[in-house]
């Protein structure tokens, strides 16, 4: 991100020292100014929820809930957080149609999952129906975001950063309206097996948790770890790495770029197909705008984690998951908001815009560290 | 061509050679009917002040620009644009300017990446023997990031790196760059060990004291063409040279 925002010719040393002196005090001031009215605004609210009458407070039991939910739904942006970064990683670009790869494994899945519901199949055999359902929502993501790099993206590889950019855009939007044509604009209801019913749970190490959220993380993690493991140990992996470090270099080794850059989409599409039925199991429902507020939230989750970095997306989506589901309760029901929980995205901003103003290189980013 | 160069080892087939090559960037004419033959078993130099032309010469010749005119032959076969990967291929490696190594992994990673295209996993791994013997340094510090090791032992590493694709022809791009007069000397020490190993290398130098002392023939570029070749000891002796290349006003 920091190299994007050089709009200005590089000023002469001399006039660079000055500016330096007088802007440095500053933003430092504004940065300052900031952090204290953010610390006082959620010591406050959290103060004031806390202490709010016996009757209108949530019971520890509804805190613990929320944890959990914010940690599964952090497991969903975690998924697509490392789509993000990993085609940052290879081609230093946000790849605006990611929320959109998403969207169609979803889409895709709800297919099958429809279809095997009707059937009985989903109910008889849910381990069966699941294991389908997921490759196919893998299947279908990994080959949409192959396509946008060969169709959209390969043919900019050399244009400016902004000529990709505005393709993303393009790209997003042309899959949604496809979407939208192919499939209709009505939100329909993405069917759950029964034994994953939003009353069931499982209890696991003393902590009760509705079953589509144990599957929601143990899925989420199992592809981290598999990811990881993908990338440092495997020869594509360190293929890959030695793509995102320095391209030309990669191919004077035998690597073909063109491959791996490809190969890089499309692990970032089967992550988030895996996603995509994270989501509709989780929120029981499909549409065509499904992709847009997950994948800007997973997208602020990679920055937040430090884009590039692997750990720094599964860590992003984790803290921004728990920020969502525990941040509202805790910060606006003392000021009596009529509904806190739709004020989710506005923390989602305030998170983007407050990482890029204190940190840009996200948490685990000063810029070079684990840099996929 | 010169005479001389024209019958050096006459009628047999260079490893590398470049044929009546120009290229342009754009509209830049950067290089114009450049002519080199590199034997096998030969240590050549192209000597050049900055931006006459060095590094367009190994880019032409492993494909990350196309010649406008001309042809690279590797081994009598025309290789003239053809995409880098396959140049590595066939057994053309670099060791690039400024070492560019892979920073943020060890340098075992680096190594295997050299290797990256080898199929013959024994001789590899006698390979990377070879280069952690000639340079133990090296093997000292295996699991450390590539990034956090001084100049000269990244220098080793691109060296290494660029072994263990058992290269036919080895191409290096300043390798003195940027390094402290002691290193330097210890750089040109490794090129002719690296020689000894029977390695066919073109090195492309500013230093040309320094390469001409180690290599057996030279050719001199000025902004884009070759004014004058032979051998390394005709171009140490050459007046012109000795005027123009080696401090000698
Ligand atoms: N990618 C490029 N685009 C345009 N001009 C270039 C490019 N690379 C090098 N040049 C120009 O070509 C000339 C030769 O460059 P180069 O081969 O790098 O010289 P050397 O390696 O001898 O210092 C220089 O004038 C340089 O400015
Ligand atoms: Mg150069």
């Amino acid at each position: 991100m920091a190299e994007g925002t050089d709009l200005q010719p590089a000023p002469s040393p001399a006039t660079a020292r000055l500016g330096r002196l007088q802007r440095l005090p500053l933003r430092r001031l504004i940065q300052i100014v900031l952090a204290i009215l953010i610390i006082g605004f959620v010591v406050l609210g959290t103060y004031k929820t806390l202490n709010l009458p016996p009757d209108e407070r949530y019971d520890p039991s509804t805190w613990k809930a929320f944890v959990i939910s914010g940690v599964a739904q952090g497991g969903i942006y975690a998924l697509i957080a490392l789509g993000y970064t990993l085609v940052y990683g290879v081609l230093r670009m946000i790849n605006f149609a990611h929320g959109e790869v998403f969207m169609m494994g979803c889409f895709a899945s709800f297919f099958f999952a429809d279809a095997y519901a009707s059937s009985g199949l989903l109910n008889r055999h849910p381990f069966y129906a699941l294991a389908i359902i997921f490759a196919i929502a893998m299947l279908t993501s990994c080959l949409i975001a192959m396509l946008l790099e060969r169709v959209a993206y390969r043919p900019l590889r050399n244009s400016p950063r902004l000529v990709p950019l505005i393709t993303a855009i393009g790209a997003s939007l042309f899959l949604q309206n496809t979407a939208f044509g192919l499939f209709g604009p009505q939100t329909q209801a993405y069917p759950v097996p029964d034994v994953l019913g939003g009353d069931r749970t499982w209890t696991i190490l003393g902590i009760t948790m509705q079953r589509i959220q144990v599957v929601v993380i143990v899925t989420a993690v199992v592809a981290v770890i598999g990811l990881t493991l993908f990338i440092s140990r495997t020869r594509t992996g360190r293929s890959i790495r030695a793509v995102a470090e320095d391209r030309e270099i990669a191919s004077l080794m035998g690597i073909d770029v063109d491959r791996t850059i490809m190969i890089t989409f499309a692990l970032g599409g089967l992550l988030a197909g895996v996603a995509g039925v994270q989501f509709g199991l989780t929120f029981g429902q499909v549409s065509p705008y499904i992709g847009f507020t997950p994948g800007i939230a997973a997208f602020t989750a990679s920055v937040l984690g430090g884009i590039g970095s692997i750990g720094g997306a599964a860590l992003g989506g984790l803290l921004l998951g728990l920020l969502q589901a525990v941040g509202p309760p805790l910060l606006f029901t003392g000021f009596n908001i009529p509904a806190p929980f739709q004020l989710q995205d506005v923390i989602t901003f305030s998170v983007l815009v407050l990482v890029l103003i204190f940190r840009p290189g996200g948490i685990l980013g000063s810029g070079e560290a684990e840099k996929v | 061509m010169t005479a001389e160069d024209q019958a050096h080892r006459d009628g047999e087939q260079p490893v590398l050679e470049l044929r009546h090559v120009s290229t342009h960037y754009g509209l830049v004419s950067v290089l114009r009917d450049v002519n080199v033959r590199i034997l096998r078993g030969e240590m050549v130099c192209l000597l050049g002040g900055n931006a006459s032309g060095k590094t367009t010469t190994l880019k032409t010749i492993l494909g990350y620009v196309k010649p406008s005119d001309g042809d690279v032959l590797l081994d009598g076969e025309i290789v003239t644009g053809l995409p880098t990967m396959q140049l590595v291929a066939r057994g053309v490696s670099m060791v690039p300017e400024n070492r560019r190594l892979f920073s943020n992994m060890t340098v075992a990673e680096n190594l295997e990446l050299g290797g990256y295209l080898r199929k013959d996993k024994d001789k590899l791994a006698a390979d990377r023997e070879q280069v952690l013997q000639t340079f133990p340094r090296v093997r000292e510090r295996l699991k450390q990031k590539a990034g956090t090791l001084s100049g000269g032992e990244q220098q080793m590493v691109a060296m290494g790196r660029a072994l263990m694709a058992d290269p036919k022809v080895l191409l290096m791009d300043e390798p003195s760059m940027g390094l402290a007069p002691v290193l330097v000397e210890q750089v040109f020490e490794i090129i002719r060990q690296i020689r000894a190993l029977g390695k066919t290398i073109f090195v492309v130098e500013q230093n040309a004291n320094m390469a001409l002392s180690i290599a057996d023939r030279g050719y001199v570029l000025q902004t884009g063409e070759i004014v004058l070749s032979g051998d390394a000891q005709e171009l140490l002796n050459d007046p012109l040279m000795r005027q123009a290349y080696l401090g000698e006003l």
